[in-house]
């Protein structure tokens, strides 16, 4: 399990959050939206993030978790300051997206969904990104690096340190 | 109700038009197979086992839909016996397979699985799909609950039982494709979430992903060391689900053969814990008088149920001064035949072991707090459910339908009619109602039987006048079963709405005979028998022709009381009989504290 977040020095995100749950309508479904908001003033949604949504709402923890793991787009791991996506879309695949893949996680020693142990970097395998022209496509943040040769990964990765 | 008119396998017939074409079927005499449908809890068509072919007025349906999810419309033609039909669940029944840990031998479910008489009826005669199986968890952290996603087939049965009928959600399913498991949050053990351990996940599990922790052969063990005297205690709930393991129909009332087949597993002796649940409607009876009388915590709430116990403790904690202190029935008896008896008989209490047979699986966790010890020696040393005795007896290779009636040992075998209702929901207010209402008009009445707080209604009130110190006093009761129903009511007496004097709360719903211990009663059997009624009945029925029916007009009650307790809540009951409650957290995380000082802000 991942490291516990400082919960007195967090206070004010967790009033952000508490106001957010406050002002739905109450009489539908309110969880996804839930924690969509919580992931946005998180980052992710940690142990204690999904106590205090549960607490809240009175949706049960199992519930609050089933839904977290189920969807990527939540994330019970901290996010690096940038996420590095690499494309695994048709196009970008068969121009050996998963070489870059594997020297993407040999460099910075994580896996898939992981995050560096500085908090710089976190890798995705994200889908199709749009500019199959450019594969293997990879981003970083906002910048968008196509047409990839593994062997530039630390270069291009050293940019950002 | 509207009818519409179907046909199925060739059979017309005409049923309400909100029946599901699984409903039809079994009103036409035809039998779908069904793996994740369990009545009323679980309709999701998850499985695909019962799966038909359908074409309505003559355009056919796109694939077999499932029928558990399909209502009927007029002029409806449904094949439930086709090639196609059967090769599809066949191939479903294999799909599940693939990835099922197939022990079947040597599985704690061999014989009571559903998987495996479906397999079994579908004729499967091979697994056709080999491959990766999903990351095996074996959780056999807790006392009383073990899961092994090994067996889980993902029908989602035990979910819906612990949400939305119990009102908790201790299991869901987790993570996504291949790689779900139906698990607690943050694989948290069973033991390290807030779980109470009512055990209805496994009453609703087809399989053996959840089962109670076996403690068979601790007891053998007992049983052959010539240094112990091994008594055992049987729950009044556990006579009406116990011939069910032989086959026997449910709600078969065995008490007579339970007690012969007890005696040839070799138990020295063979008592009934309703003895002591007599004795515990005077304890709790005089703690409820005293707390009207003396303006302490009301309304004061039953604690025999260990079950509900956890869930207060839990969930409910500002409500934990209003359990009754007293231990439950299980407990006492422990502490009566550890003291009291061993004394009588000349036995040092360190040499004696008691055993209980339960409906319930909370019980073996409530058998091991600290708590329940006095002077250092246990109350009780092993718990066993209604299914384990079944498989001691027939491990002790007993023919227990071939068994003659035999009675309960002298003197921790003498019991009420009161005692025995302690089984069914409703049956403890009404055994302190029976005494309460004789010692306060100070007779002997004839009226004993309080109807109104029988039978399965989710929340039952009453109210009695009695006379309380010479004034007419309206005592306003409520009884409830399930954990869902008992937050219904704690959030009334909370918000202020309700106020009663006593409240019964069973975790379980329908009461013990309904207990997480009990036997299985597969899916198919629940469409046309309710165990919860069948089983108290059972009870009610032995109550009616008991001739003592009253807890207080227990003679051996008596008599502990004067040779030995001297008076209810005196000073010796309540170092044996009675104890406290401590407030358990949620989902305990490293920064608890931090965590609580948020949520109160």
């Amino acid at each position: 399990m991942q490291k516990a977040i400082d919960i007195k020095e967090n206070t004010d995100k967790f009033e952000e959050l508490l106001r957010y749950i406050e002002s739905q309508d109450k009489s539908q479904g309110i969880l996804m939206q839930t924690l969509h908001k919580a992931q946005e003033i998180f980052g992710y949604l940690p142990i204690e993030v999904q106590k205090f949504i549960s607490e809240k709402t009175k949706i049960p923890m199992a519930e609050i978790y089933g839904v977290a793991t189920f969807y990527t787009q939540f994330s019970l791991e901290p996010k690096g300051q940038y996420t590095v996506g690499v494309c695994m879309g048709t196009a970008c695949y068969v121009k050996s997206a998963q070489l870059v893949l594997d020297r993407l996680q040999q460099e910075l020693k994580i896996k898939v969904g992981e995050t560096t142990e500085d908090n710089v970097f976190s890798i995705q395998a994200t889908r199709c990104l749009g500019c199959c022209g450019l594969a293997p496509v990879m981003m970083i943040g906002e910048d968008v690096y196509g047409k990839v040769d593994p062997k530039d990964i630390p270069n291009i990765l050293k940019n950002y340190r | 109700m509207e009818k519409v008119n179907v046909t199925i396998n060739g059979k017309k017939i005409s049923v309400p038009s909100d029946y599901t074409v699984l409903f039809a079927a079994r009103e036409a005499g035809i039998d779908i197979p069904t793996l994740c449908y369990l009545k009323d809890i679980n309709e999701i068509a998850a499985c695909r086992l019962c799966v038909v072919e359908v074409d309505i007025k003559g355009r056919p349906m796109r694939n077999l839909p499932a029928s558990c999810v399909l209502k009927v419309e007029e002029g409806m033609n449904i094949r439930t016996n086709t090639s196609r039909v059967r090769e599809a669940v066949r191939t479903n029944l294999e799909l599940i397979l693939a990835n099922h840990n197939r022990e079947c031998l040597t599985c704690f479910r061999n014989g009571t699985c559903e998987l495996q008489k479906l397999c079994d009826e579908m004729g499967v005669d091979d697994i056709a799909y080999e491959g990766e199986k999903r990351r095996p968890i074996l959780d056999q952290v807790s006392m009383s609950i073990v899961r092994d996603s090994s067996k889980c087939i993902l029908c989602g049965r035990c979910v819906n039982m612990c949400k939305q009928v119990q009102g908790i959600g201790i299991l869901d399913f987790t993570r996504r494709g291949f790689e779900t498991e139906i698990a607690p949050a943050f694989d948290f053990s069973m033991a390290d979430s807030p779980c109470v351990y009512c055990g209805q996940c496994i009453q609703a599990c087809p399989v053996a992903a959840l089962r109670e922790r076996t403690n068979i052969d601790d007891v053998w063990d007992a049983l052959e060391d010539p240094e112990k005297f091994v008594v055992v205690q049987t729950a009044p709930a556990v006579r009406a689900s116990l011939g069910e393991e032989f086959g026997m129909p449910v709600g078969t009332r065995v008490t007579g053969k339970m007690v012969a087949a007890l005696r040839r597993l070799g138990f020295d002796k063979v008592f009934d814990t309703d003895f002591t649940a007599d004795l515990t409607i005077l304890e709790e009876g005089t703690e409820l008088l005293g707390r009207i009388k003396n303006g302490g915590k009301l309304p004061m709430i039953t604690s025999c149920s260990p079950g509900w116990i956890r869930y207060c403790e839990t969930f409910y904690p500002e409500f934990v001064e209003n359990l009754s202190s007293c231990k439950s029935p299980q407990q006492m008896f422990g502490a009566i035949a550890k003291s009291y008896y061993a004394k009588k008989i000349g036995i040092d209490p360190k040499n004696m072991v008691v055993v209980s047979i339960m409906p319930c699986i909370a019980k073996k966790t409530e058998a091991n707090r600290l708590e329940m010890q006095v002077d250092g020696i246990r109350d009780v040393d092993f718990s066993l459910t209604t299914r384990e005795l079944g498989n001691m007896i027939k491990q002790g290779r007993v023919d227990f339908k071939k068994l003659s009636d035999e009675n309960f040992d002298l003197i921790l075998g003498e019991y009420s009619g009161a005692g025995v209702i302690f089984g069914a929901t409703g049956g403890v207010m009404e055994a302190a109602l029976r005494t309460v209402a004789d010692v306060l008009t100070g007779q002997d009445l004839e009226n004993i039987e309080y109807h109104v707080v029988r039978g399965l209604d989710g929340v039952k009130e009453a109210s009695v006048v009695l006379p309380v110190d010479g004034v007419d006093t309206e005592i306003k009761v409520a009884v409830a079963h399930g954990t869902k129903n008992a937050a219904k009511v704690l959030d009334a007496v909370k918000a202020g709405e309700k106020s009663y004097h006593f409240i019964e709360i069973m975790a379980c719903p329908g009461g013990c005979v309904h207990g997480g211990g009990q036997s299985h009663v597969s899916a198919k059997e629940r469409l046309d028998v309710n165990p919860k009624v069948s089983r108290a009945n059972a009870l009610y029925a032995e109550d009616a022709i008991m001739v003592n029916r009253k807890s207080h007009k227990n003679p051996e009650i008596s008599k502990l009381y004067a040779e030995f307790l001297v008076e209810p809540n005196g000073h010796l009951s309540h170092k044996l009989l009675h104890t406290h409650y401590k407030v358990k957290k949620q989902y305990q995380i490293e920064n608890q504290d931090d965590f609580e000082e948020l949520i109160r802000k």
